[in-house]
């Protein structure tokens, strides 16, 4: 077997790559451990999210939103695509500055966002609670359901003839093919490693640390949250790069339930990447019930109704963390075998950038926006993450 | 205590005698509203008013609506499947069969399908008691928690007693449900009595759904929480009716078989009704004989097994004379009934809520009008507690010792948890637990006999009792089979396992936590379940930050 692309991984950012290779003609194989986005795809809140911490955030969030909503049309139900809007939420005056100067920002470049004093908060989310200084709308940001998108494009791109591997996996990734735990090798012109945290187990030496986040999702309460709500507070008590942290951050899904993040922690050290004994949880996937309490308080400070809310489920997932919080797109040190991981948090939304810029660089295609800040060979200077 | 009490429903009063459930409200209110009498003051008025008013009965018993619209109501009337949900008191997706009513409650129905303005006076006492601490924590109050309380207690520990159920149903679990005053059988009442002899402590409507740390957990109470500390557990979480999806099972009028006798048990009004009574095991003839005895019209009891198998399982009862007793006494009840092995529903119809259902028998099929179809596939261990703590469970059941024990030295297991094994197997586990977690094993080591002599009967019974594979074929493409989320078996059979199907479907992703379609998805296709996360029952949001 001889294909032009060997994809690893099959998550939204495996999946959207595949989908693009497949769309420009090239003959591609994914191969995936596990099923169809059932890494940090099924464990993430499902943001499509314009950031700007940096010029290079904004760039790849901003042109992934686009996508996104070019896409829009296309998605299946099931993907539960929903252009909610973010609102970040100002606590008080300092954090009002933080909000014009986002808006600021934002408008510069292109992207509409709306400045809601206390009043116009209040009414767009009433369950807020009271007092806070106002916020910022983002219209254009979104929220889907990750793993029927993730599906989406697989389908998407074996209907184009990619050839899709399940439950198989890879032991040794060259840029000659991948290697699968039966010994079957699959050949390529080359490789991606799209396996997320689990990234530096195919490719060592890479800068990409576990991240470890957890969740909270209720029953249908459908229109008590109308926005993606994000809070500035971390401006404050931030998810700094290097201690454990919790942010309120609370989504509407299209269900009618309530997503509620959100808590950032380095996992202890495993190396795990297939689930063990049924009805088991492994030992580093377990919640931590102080961060979890941190979490929920910090959710119901900024929201005291949701105290009330029924909760079905609580997990933990696992971002793939650089020190600079930009991806790395782009070969690695390695000849041929390129990456597309460390996407930490912004991995749904950024997932359709990456796989427009993978395939840029590999096709010599004009780049949608420049490529260097995410290349693997940049050198990283630590920045805190929101 | 007042005789009667006074509710809202939809804003319309409703009277309902006291200790009635809140589904029982609602389904009053929903057939008082198509006849006369509309103030019923003790439960067998009620339930004549009723039966006069079945032949004009035509509303639909409405409780919620589905995700994709359909009307539903309760189906195991135990608070596991999350079909009876109503909005109480601002309080939306409450449990009505495991809530009492109280006087001037406000109840609302079909919520989830509209905006959900939570009011404030959702906002409840925010009551959290540590419990004075036992050595001794037993989960569930049926006839395995109750024996071993008892032995327990007896040999001085102090124990506590958690249970979902509400104190007017509870102790008893399913079997003796609400039999505390009066009691249904010689076995109950000597239980009961001897229950009365000890102290132990009972937290009625209470549900455990987090293990913080060893040594400790959390539960939910009507009002508040809990944080229960112990030496020693015993988990006697018991069983849930397995449920097979077929075409129309969920139509309102469409139950579990004990199901309808535990919603019976709470002044749910059968009189007058046309039941049939259907799935597989010995529960059947209890609950048919239950039903009767409160006035239903019982047209059928349709056991799945072959007759072949029957008889098999009549030649072990004979090894055991008081089995023969019970047999003969239901039999005795039963007289008049139809019992047909060999037969299965395979559709029910009915315009919003049951009016028929087809059965198959040797071949053939038969359509029966009818108000009920009581339908129970014999029963499968609650195992999710057991999961949750860290005990091993293994194909289904939690893995013991002969002194009760699980894989972690201080909990114990008694009962259906352990595997199906009737009420005389969970008596004497319970005993068994109960002195094993009190450090008598000389005194535990003496039920061993009979606990072998209940198992052998157990075996059978489970064999007998076994589903037979065409039971598989029931569902057509379009039938659901997971209610909560209202996911087809056609979307499911393009699924390669349970969390795939989870992923892509959200079959099991509702409130129900997988219960009810976790049980079917395994008898259709294998798929083993995944992993347990607190809150292993669904909990509010503040709940969690205990």
């Amino acid at each position: 077997m001889t294909f032009d692309v060997v994809i690893v991984g099959a998550g939204i950012v495996g999946a959207a790559c595949a989908d693009e290779f497949a769309q420009a003609g090239l003959r591609v194989a994914v191969i995936e451990a596990g099923q169809i986005g059932g890494g940090a795809t099924a464990a993430g809140m499902g943001h499509i999210t314009v950031m700007d911490d940096s010029e290079a955030q904004f760039a790849l969030t901003n042109l992934s939103q686009q996508l996104w909503r070019a896409l829009a049309d296309e998605l299946p139900q099931d993907a539960e695509y929903i252009e909610c809007g973010t609102m970040w939420v100002a606590a008080d005056d300092e954090e009002m500055d933080e909000v014009r100067r986002k808006q600021a920002f934002y408008q510069q470049r292109g992207l509409p966002a709306e400045v809601l004093d206390a009043k116009a908060l209040a009414e767009a989310e009433p369950n807020l609670r009271d007092g806070l200084a106002g916020g910022l709308r983002v219209p254009q940001d979104g929220v889907t359901y990750p793993p029927c998108g993730a599906r989406f494009f697989i389908e998407r791109a074996e209907s184009r003839g990619a050839e899709v591997f399940l439950g198989k996996p890879v032991v040794e990734l060259t840029g000659k093919g991948a290697r699968l735990n039966d010994g079957t090798f699959i050949a390529a012109g080359l490789t991606v490693n799209a396996t997320g945290s689990w990234a530096p187990e195919l490719t060592p030496n890479i800068n990409v640390q576990k991240r470890k986040g957890h969740l909270v999702i209720t029953d249908r309460y459908p229109n008590f949250v109308r926005h993606q709500l994000i809070e500035l507070g971390y401006l404050k008590s931030a998810h700094s790069i290097s201690t454990d942290s919790v942010a309120f951050n609370a989504q509407p899904r299209k269900t009618g339930q309530i997503l509620i993040g959100s808590s950032r922690q380095y996992a202890p050290k495993q190396t795990n990447p297939v689930a063990t004994a049924p009805g088991s949880v492994p030992a580093d996937k377990q919640i931590d019930p102080p961060i979890l309490r941190r979490m929920i308080d910090r959710a119901i400070e900024y929201m005291p109704r949701l105290a009330k809310l029924s909760v079905l489920r609580t997990w933990t997932g696992f971002r793939a963390a650089t020190p600079d919080k930009l991806p790395l797109i782009g070969m690695s040190a390695i000849e041929n075998v390129y990456l597309a991981t460390g996407h930490e948090g912004l991995g749904i939304t950024t997932s359709l950038g990456t796989a427009r810029l993978l395939a840029d660089q590999v096709l010599k295609r004009a780049p949608a926006i420049s490529f260097e800040p995410y290349l693997p060979s940049r050198p990283m200077k630590e920045h805190d993450h929101a | 205590m007042p005789e009667t009490i006074t509710l809202q429903i939809n804003g319309e009063s409703v009277m309902v005698p006291a200790g009635s459930m809140v589904s029982t409200a609602v389904a009053l209110a929903q057939q008082e509203s198509v006849s006369s009498p509309r103030v019923s003051k003790g439960l067998d008025l009620a339930a004549a008013a009723l039966a006069h008013a079945r032949a004009t009965d035509t509303q639909p018993l409405g409780f919620r609506r589905s995700v994709t619209g359909e009307t539903r109501a309760p189906l195991c009337g135990m608070g596991i499947c999350f079909e009876c949900r109503v909005t109480i008191n601002g309080q939306a997706h409450s449990r009505s069969c495991q809530i009492p009513a109280a006087a001037g409650q406000n109840v609302v129905t079909d919520c989830g399908a509209t905006d959900c303005e939570l009011s404030d006076d959702a906002a409840t006492p925010d009551s959290r008691f540590p419990t004075p601490d036992s050595q001794l924590l037993i989960v569930g109050a049926g006839p395995a928690g109750i024996a071993a309380a008892i032995r327990a207690a007896e040999s001085g520990q102090r124990v506590t007693v958690i249970d979902d159920n509400p104190a007017s149903a509870s102790p008893g679990g399913q079997i003796w449900r609400a039999d505390q005053a009066k009691p249904s059988s010689p076995e109950a009442r000597e239980w009961f009595e001897r229950l009365k002899s000890v102290n132990v402590k009972f937290i009625h409507e209470a549900r455990i759904f987090a293990q913080p740390e060893a040594g400790c957990l959390l539960a939910e109470t009507a009002d508040g929480s809990c944080e229960l500390q112990f030496e020693k557990l015993i988990l006697a979480t018991g069983a849930r009716e397995r449920f097979v999806p077929f075409p129309g099972w969920t139509l309102p009028g469409v139950t579990g078989a004990g199901g309808l006798q535990a919603l019976a048990k709470s002044g749910w009004p059968v009189a007058g009704k046309r039941i049939v009574v259907a799935g597989s095991g010995p529960l059947l003839m209890a609950v048919a004989a239950y039903l009767k005895k409160r006035g239903a019209e019982v047209l059928l009891i349709a056991e799945q097994a072959a007759w072949s198998s029957l008889m098999r399982f009549g030649v072990e009862l004979i090894r055991q004379p008081s089995k023969i007793a019970q047999a003969v006494s239901l039999k005795k009840q039963l007289a008049g009934v139809p019992y047909w092995p060999g037969c299965w529903p395979v559709s029910a119809k009915g315009d919003g809520k049951l009016e028929a259902v087809t059965m198959r028998r040797g071949g053939k099929t038969c359509e029966v009008e009818c108000d009920y179809l009581a339908c129970g596939f014999y029963l499968l261990p609650n195992i999710e507690l057991a999961g949750l703590v860290g005990c091993e469970v293994l194909n289904g059941v939690v893995t013991v010792n002969e002194f009760q024990q699980t894989s972690l030295p201080n909990v114990f297991c008694a009962g259906e948890a352990t595997g199906i094994g009737g009420l005389e197997l969970s008596l004497v586990e319970g005993q068994i637990a109960g002195l094993a977690a009190a450090g008598r094993e000389d005194e535990a080591r003496k039920l061993f006999a009979e606990r072998t002599k209940q198992r052998r009967f157990a075996e059978v019974l489970n064999r007998t009792f076994a589903l037979r594979e065409e039971l598989k074929t029931l569902p057509t493409a379009e039938t659901l089979v997971c209610r909560c989320e209202d996911v087809s078996f056609e979307r499911l059979q393009r699924q390669t396992s349970w969390r795939e199907a989870k992923l892509q479907t959200r079959c099991g992703m509702g409130p129900c936590q997988g219960r009810i379609c976790g049980a079917a998805t395994d008898f259709l296709f294998g798929w083993g379940m995944e992993s347990i996360r607190p809150p292993v029952f669904p909990a509010r949001l503040e709940n969690l930050t205990r």
